[in-house]
């Protein structure tokens, strides 16, 4: 009767896990400004359809007219783009230019999504295999890069950008446009 | 003076606490029996104590005191009474301030009126209730102090901001409180039964109204947020699978499994372990739902604070309780005698299919919703959606609703599927013809067709419980169980049909332009100005009909507010009984027309009337048990008397 089987400590293995996993986010909060293995170098050549009947997709050419640029990696299905949203309105009111790459989405919820949050956008790809989004280096939905007027890869914002970091984010756009 | 008081009887409650749990304690190790004594006083001052600091709390707030930083941050002598008050918990002091106030009320109702259990199961069930207790006041005292006062009173407070003052914001909170305090109770009884080893059914019923009790708050809020989120957020949705949203589903789910395992319990001595298991985890999901809110380490569209502090003393708190069940459990539940068995076809088969579906859903929506905090250790930040929910979750909840429609109708212990042949080939039918039917009305994809088979034939079903009954006679938690089964088929009713015949427009209309979308049509009849308090907003006047009937007027707004900066959509509702009409106004379009955003949403409101009904089946149920309990005591006194009659 008195045999323990180890099957009963599991809960509190996972559980230990948890504690674990969850500490270490709290001491350490993930920085943001991990870089991806692209930055210095060029985008790599890409074509994507247009994700908004409204307006252009994007392609690598675009990323090369001399003025530099935000590509935000987004999704309507995406909860913190839509705290992003805000955010990226403020860039685009103060000047920059954001490009949208959309993964995986259908275009009616895009159209949803920029109805309700607002539609800071120059230009929409749908990225439907997350090809872009794997060639760039990134890994999540959102993140943020810049991009200089020759089309590198400058720098890369994980996460949803932070009302406090639209200064940052501009500082960076004037750094690649110098 | 009266933060004084508040912090005094704060500091007392928290002492009392400590001797609550240290008399229950040695008195359980026999060294000073006569400490038990003690303890179910010293809970009773205890929940005096914290209610006189809480009532405290809420005068400095109508009071608007201005020498307490919570009220100088949080209100404004400006606001309106019901604001003011509910301002008291309307922060992170206050809001623990009442959770600790429930729980030693709680705790205090348990030591006046709970006499079923064996003394020392009641003097760990009271010693535990009182270690959670006081680790929250630590919290309060240390980390988090509602009556800290500011050496210089402004003049008036900063706590003006319109957008909080929303009545249902305010209610909301308290109520999944007095769920998950609820659940706090069924965690102290579980530590009780494992210290005791005493997993009797006695223990099953003296749990069973507190998880009730729980899971009806826990129904109510999670139904009330779900609303407010579908009219404030203006998207049409009404379920996101924020985080936020998953923290209060969570306790939910193993709150349900709990109620249906304590039900084998009480009834049939079975599944002992698993009951105490499941006493376990309903609570910890509370407070892992807790503290991924408060601790701010997932990005939600619920922004609070993020405080690392805060967070690490949660956490602490988290591993001492959970962990300190867990360990006990992984020691004593090896020892727990094994309860009755029971056949593969029986009552207690289907709640064993129950309750696997349950935490297999819980356990899904746990992997979902801290996966993003797993890949984040790793520096890669990542949304899980409904692309993972919605189809996964479907994977267990589908059969389990299969099994609902026949579970009730099982006998305990040993039936046959023979003897229920009738009902299962009726119920089947019934599915099989709402197939054809929602299949025929054009509904095509897989999860909604499936959803309204199963919701037409459970409602079916539900009701099979009371044929060949005296519906006179029949014990209110069977009348219970077959309203909250209703509403289960209730709800997703309204899910699958709103998902299955949403008609959706998104047009850039002109003024005096007419679209329709699907029995509707909708005119913009103007577009204007119009200013609130703190805010301008461009607000639409529509005027729609619903197949060619006479005409209605709805008003969205998109709205701008200034302090703070911040831009909302107002979403205008119009309702039949059949579904809703839902508008929005968006952005100026570049042709001169409005973005407009209609939804024709049939049956949609079922989704919070089936959450309703679940609720009212909770209460029925509750009122039930506490009725039959009361009438057992009763019994049961009249009995001793005549012993003790007989024995002169």
């Amino acid at each position: 009767m008195s045999r323990v089987r180890w099957t009963l400590w599991l809960p509190l293995v996972l559980f230990a896990i948890f504690c674990a996993v969850v500490f270490v986010q709290l001491v350490h909060p993930a920085g943001t400004t991990v870089a991806s293995k692209m930055i210095g170098k060029p985008l790599p050549p890409f074509q994507l359809r247009a994700a908004s009947p409204d307006r252009p997709g994007v392609s690598t050419a675009d990323f090369q007219d001399g003025k530099p640029k935000l590509l935000n990696i987004f999704a309507s299905w995406c909860i913190p783009c839509i705290a992003e949203a805000p955010q990226l309105a403020e860039l685009e009111r103060q000047g920059a230019t954001i490009i949208g790459v959309d993964l995986r989405d259908h275009p009616e919820d895009l159209a949803a999504f920029l109805a309700r949050n607002g539609d800071p956008y120059a230009r929409i790809g749908a990225d439907d295999l997350s090809v872009v989004q794997l060639g760039i280096g990134s890994s999540g939905v959102p993140e943020t890069y810049v991009i200089d007027g020759k089309g590198v890869i400058r720098y890369q914002h994980i996460g949803d950008i932070r009302a406090e970091e639209i200064p940052f984010m501009l500082e960076k756009l004037k750094e690649a446009g110098a | 003076m009266i933060a004084n008081f508040g912090l005094a009887a704060l500091w007392l409650a928290g002492a009392l606490a400590a001797l609550q749990l240290l008399a229950g304690a040695f008195a359980l190790r026999g060294d000073e029996p006569t400490l038990a004594r003690l303890v179910r006083p010293a809970a009773v001052v205890q929940g005096v104590l914290a209610a006189l600091s809480f009532g405290a709390l809420l005068l400095l707030f109508a009071r608007t005191d201005l020498s307490v930083r919570l009220v100088v941050e949080n209100s404004s002598s400006m606001k309106p009474m019901i604001f003011k008050i509910a301002g008291a918990w309307g922060n992170h002091e206050g809001s623990m301030l009442l959770w600790v106030t429930i729980m030693s009320l709680a705790g205090a109702l348990i030591a006046l009126l709970e006499r079923r259990l064996p003394e020392p199961t009641m003097l760990a069930t009271l010693a535990a209730q009182a270690f959670v207790g006081l680790g929250f006041y630590a919290f309060l005292l240390f980390s988090s102090n509602p009556f800290e006062r500011v050496a210089n009173p402004p003049p008036d407070g900063y706590g003006l901001n319109p957008l909080l003052q929303d009545i249902g914001l305010a209610f909301h909170p308290p109520t999944l409180y007095l769920g998950y305090v609820g659940l706090s109770v069924a965690f102290s009884f579980a530590v009780g039964a494992l210290v005791t080893r005493e997993v009797t059914p006695d223990f099953a019923r003296a749990m069973r109204p507190w998880v009730l009790g729980a899971w009806i708050f826990l129904t109510l809020g999670i139904t009330a947020g779900s609303y407010w989120a579908y009219y404030e957020l203006g998207w049409g949705g009404w379920w996101f699978w924020d985080p936020v949203e998953n923290a209060s589903l969570m306790p939910w789910l193993a709150a349900t499994a709990l109620l249906h395992s304590a039900s084998v319990l009480a009834a049939r001595d079975a599944l002992r372990a698993w009951t105490i298991m499941l006493g376990v985890i309903a609570f910890s999901m509370s407070m892992i739902g807790t503290f991924l809110v408060r601790s701010g380490i997932l990005t939600s569209v619920h922004a609070f604070a993020v405080d690392p502090e805060r967070g690490t003393f949660i956490l602490a708190l988290l591993a001492v309780y959970i962990g300190g069940a867990l360990t006990l459990f992984a020691l004593r539940a090896g020892t727990v005698t094994e309860g009755e068995r029971f056949a593969v076809t029986s009552r207690e088969a289907a709640l064993v299919v129950n309750n696997v579906a349950l935490t297999s859903i819980l356990a899904i929506v746990l992997v979902g919703t801290l996966y993003p905090l797993v890949t984040e250790a790793f520096g890669v930040k990542v949304s899980v959606g409904p692309p993972y929910f919605n189809p996964v979750t479907a994977i267990f909840f589908f059969p389990m609703l299969a099994v609902l429609a026949i579970g009730p109708l099982l006998r305990w212990r040993r039936d046959s599927l023979g003897r229920v042949r009738g009902e299962v080939l009726l119920v089947a039918l019934v599915a099989v013809a709402a197939l054809a039917g929602a299949r025929f009305a054009g509904s095509t994809r897989l999860l909604p067709l499936l959803g309204l088979a199963l919701a037409v034939a459970v409602a079916v079903a539900a009701f099979l419980p009371l044929r060949g009954r005296s519906l006179r006679r029949l014990p209110l938690h069977v009348w219970g169980m077959v309203l909250a089964h209703f509403g289960i088929a209730v709800s997703l009713f309204g899910v699958s049909v709103d998902s299955a015949f949403t008609k959706e427009r998104l047009i850039a209309a002109q003024v005096g332009e007419t679209m329709h979308v699907g029995p509707w049509a909708v005119t913009l009849a103007s577009v204007e100005p119009v200013a609130g308090p703190n805010w301008t907003a461009m607000e639409g006047t529509l005027s729609v009909s619903f197949d060619g009937g006479s005409p209605s007027e709805m008003t969205p707004q998109s709205r701008n507010f200034w302090e703070p900066v911040q831009h909302t959509s107002e979403s205008a509702l119009l309702t039949r009984w059949n579904g809703q009409l839902y508008a929005v106004i968006g952005e100026e379009a570049e042709n001169g027309g409005w973005q407009l955003r209609l939804w024709w949403k049939p049956f949609v409101t079922f989704i919070w009337f089936g959450g309703l009904l679940i609720g009212l089946g909770g209460l029925l149920a509750l009122l039930g048990r506490l009725s039959l309990d009361l009438k057992r005591r009763h019994v049961r006194a009249r009995g001793a008397e005549r012993r003790a009659e007989q024995a002169q």
